[in-house]
């Protein structure tokens, strides 16, 4: 019985999410047993390729084919069904993401497989097979036991450092038939900047909210994220006003990111936006209230005007970094 | 245009959240409860879709008689009739499963959801109800405009948005800004007293996920409050060892 991971790309790069969810996938096995195969589906850089033996990928496969580069739920969920039985699998293991849970869920019919979402530990195995996933919106925890022969897993991000010490493998490439039914939601095309850093997978997050007063003042809070190589987000009024695109929009109804360091300027820390930020390792917040609650829920914090402190703060950085 | 919208009844987003039992149910004292904030938005573009093309709106819950209050305020909103599946909400699958079979019987020309519920937070239903009745299933979906029997979405991915047509029936995981959401008016809340609220037995399925123990998150440290910038670089790199 194996473990399958299913790895996704964006722009032909593979995400951080998908080499720590082969690096879970490692640490399953350790625990289990169980060869790690992983699929990639759609274009993926000849260089990229290593990472995965290296974050503990025994063999990989290859699915080159271009109309699997978006996100066609069906298709990618098809072509996954045909390999999990391919190689005898037993565990489907993947990082959670708007696309990952569309095709897990698919994949748990398709399987009969019990699926856990927000996994964010490894198994225990004395009593069942039973991993602890994060609920309402990261304010708890649940242990949830797998009693299903199949599983399917979908892993939070910075639940597994990523693993570099494996070996090289050899990739395989595959040629499976899709057929037409699978491209019934039809993609006509798509918007998208490139080569921003993507905002669930960044490891250093800078976000600006309504204090920020308008989307002219923006350019402080992008120097500051280029300082450090970060990416951007805002609170919900910011991307509601217009004043910043929505996939930017952090929180209860947004994006819930779970960086290193999650830097909160002008933003009041209302429960909601809290929800979406709670998973970062460090908070740094500057505001010019002290009473603001998002005080509570930092680490760090600077009581003052943002227009003053966030262009002193990427200075000092840039002059760190030099 | 007949539409089903998949409603959760979940605690208010302001809720603090606590679990009695020994650790194995949700603490409910003091707790508000309301339609989901993504079910919300999907609720709120069905009843512009059907004041568009007219038609009529289905709310559906899984859960127990506590959650009537949430389907008549669904009704309120502007749904013509509420179908509730009288059980406790097991798990994703159970709930797919129960969804499945109500739309088989009625053949809805779309089913909207929200991209997910906010107490468990899967994002797992619609896929698997799209999967069970063999239809697409797309989501996070952020504009929903209908031609005819196709409809245009778009969807959220990572850095911006794909755009999709799909021709009915299909599923949508919804989420803003697809809609405002809607406060429900004097008029719509007398009339959803006397609209019909059907109350049918769920199938039975096969358990796949079994909920244990609860726990909270490790309450937070003190906040270090500094005075200026400088500090607050040596911090990042020696305290927290991020720069
Ligand atoms: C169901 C529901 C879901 C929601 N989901 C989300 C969500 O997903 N994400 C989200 O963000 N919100 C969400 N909200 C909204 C949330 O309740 C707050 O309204 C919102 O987060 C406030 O945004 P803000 O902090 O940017 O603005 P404000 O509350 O206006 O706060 C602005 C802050 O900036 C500070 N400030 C002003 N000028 C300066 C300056 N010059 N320098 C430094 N500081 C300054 C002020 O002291 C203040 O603290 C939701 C609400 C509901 C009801
Ligand atoms: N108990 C339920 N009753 C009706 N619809 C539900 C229920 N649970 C989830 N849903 C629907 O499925 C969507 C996704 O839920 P989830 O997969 O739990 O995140 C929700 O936004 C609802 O539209």
């Amino acid at each position: 019985m194996s473990i399958l991971v299913y790895i996704e790309q964006d722009q032909g790069k593979i995400k951080s999410s998908s080499l720590e969810a082969v690096s879970y996938a490692s640490a399953l096995s350790e625990r289990s047993g169980g060869k790690v195969s992983v699929l990639g589906l759609g274009t993926i850089a000849e260089e990229d390729w290593a990472q995965l033996g290296q974050a503990g990928a025994e063999a990989i496969y290859h699915v080159a084919d271009e109309r699997l580069n978006s996100g066609v739920i069906q298709a990618h969920a098809h072509m996954i069904a045909l390999v999990y039985q391919q190689v005898n699998a037993s565990t489907l293991v993947l990082a959670k993401s708007a696309l990952g849970d569309a095709v897990a869920a698919r994949l748990a019919v398709k399987l009969n497989a019990g699926l856990v979402s927000n996994v964010v530990g490894l198994p225990e195995l004395s009593d069942g097979f039973v991993v602890k996933r994060s609920i309402f919106t990261g304010k708890a925890f649940v242990d949830t036991a797998i009693p299903t022969e199949n599983r399917i897993l979908a892993i939070k991000k910075n639940t597994q450092p990523i693993k570099t010490d494996g070996t090289a493998v050899i990739v395989e490439k595959l040629t499976l038939e899709l057929p037409e039914s699978v491209f019934a939601a039809k993609i006509t095309g798509k918007e998208k900047a490139s080569g921003e850093i993507l905002l669930p997978e960044a490891d250093i997050v800078v976000s600006g909210g309504r204090g920020l007063n308008g989307p002219e003042n923006w350019g402080m809070i992008e120097d500051l994220a280029d300082s450090l190589h970060a990416a951007r987000g805002c609170s919900k009024p910011v991307s509601d006003l217009g004043w910043r695109p929505h996939h930017e929009h952090v929180g209860q109804t947004g994006v819930k990111v779970a960086p290193s360091l999650y830097i909160a300027i002008a933003i009041s820390g209302a429960i909601q936006h809290l929800a979406g930020v709670n998973a970062s390792r460090h908070i740094v917040v500057i505001n010019k209230d002290p009473e603001a609650p998002f005080f509570k829920a930092a680490d760090y914090g600077i009581v003052g005007d943002a227009f003053e402190i966030v262009p002193k703060l990427t200075k000092a950085i840039k002059a760190l970094k030099q | 245009m007949n539409i089903l919208v998949c409603i959760t009844h979940v605690p208010d987003t302001t809720s603090k959240i606590k679990f009695t039992a020994e650790n194995t149910q949700l603490d409910k004292t003091g707790v508000q409860f309301i339609i989901g904030p993504y079910d919300d938005y999907a609720l709120a573009r069905a009843v512009e879709l059907k004041e568009e093309t007219g038609g009529s709106i289905t709310v559906l819950n899984v859960g127990e008689a506590e959650t009537e209050p949430t389907l008549r305020k669904a009704l309120a909103i502007g749904a013509d009739e509420a179908i509730r599946v009288n059980a406790f909400p097991k798990d994703a699958y159970f709930v797919a499963e129960q969804i499945a079979h109500q739309a088989k019987e009625k053949e809805y020309d779309m089913i909207l959801m929200g991209r997910e519920s906010i107490d468990f937070n899967g994002g797992m239903v619609h896929g698997m109800v799209g999967e069970l009745l063999a239809i697409p299933s797309v989501s996070p979906v952020m504009k929903l405009e209908l031609e005819g029997e196709t409809a245009r979405l778009d969807r959220e991915i990572e850095g911006g948005k794909e755009f999709i047509e799909v021709a009915l029936p299909f599923i949508a995981g919804c989420q803003e800004p697809i809609a405002e959401w809607k406060i429900p008016n004097m008029r719509g809340i007398m009339s959803a007293r006397t609209k019909p609220l059907t109350v049918v037995d769920a199938v039975s399925v096969d358990q796949r996920t079994e909920t244990r123990t609860y726990e909270l998150p490790e309450p937070k440290g003190e906040v270090k409050i500094v005075e200026n910038v400088d500090q607050l670089v040596e911090l990042l790199k020696n305290d927290a060892k991020i720069l």
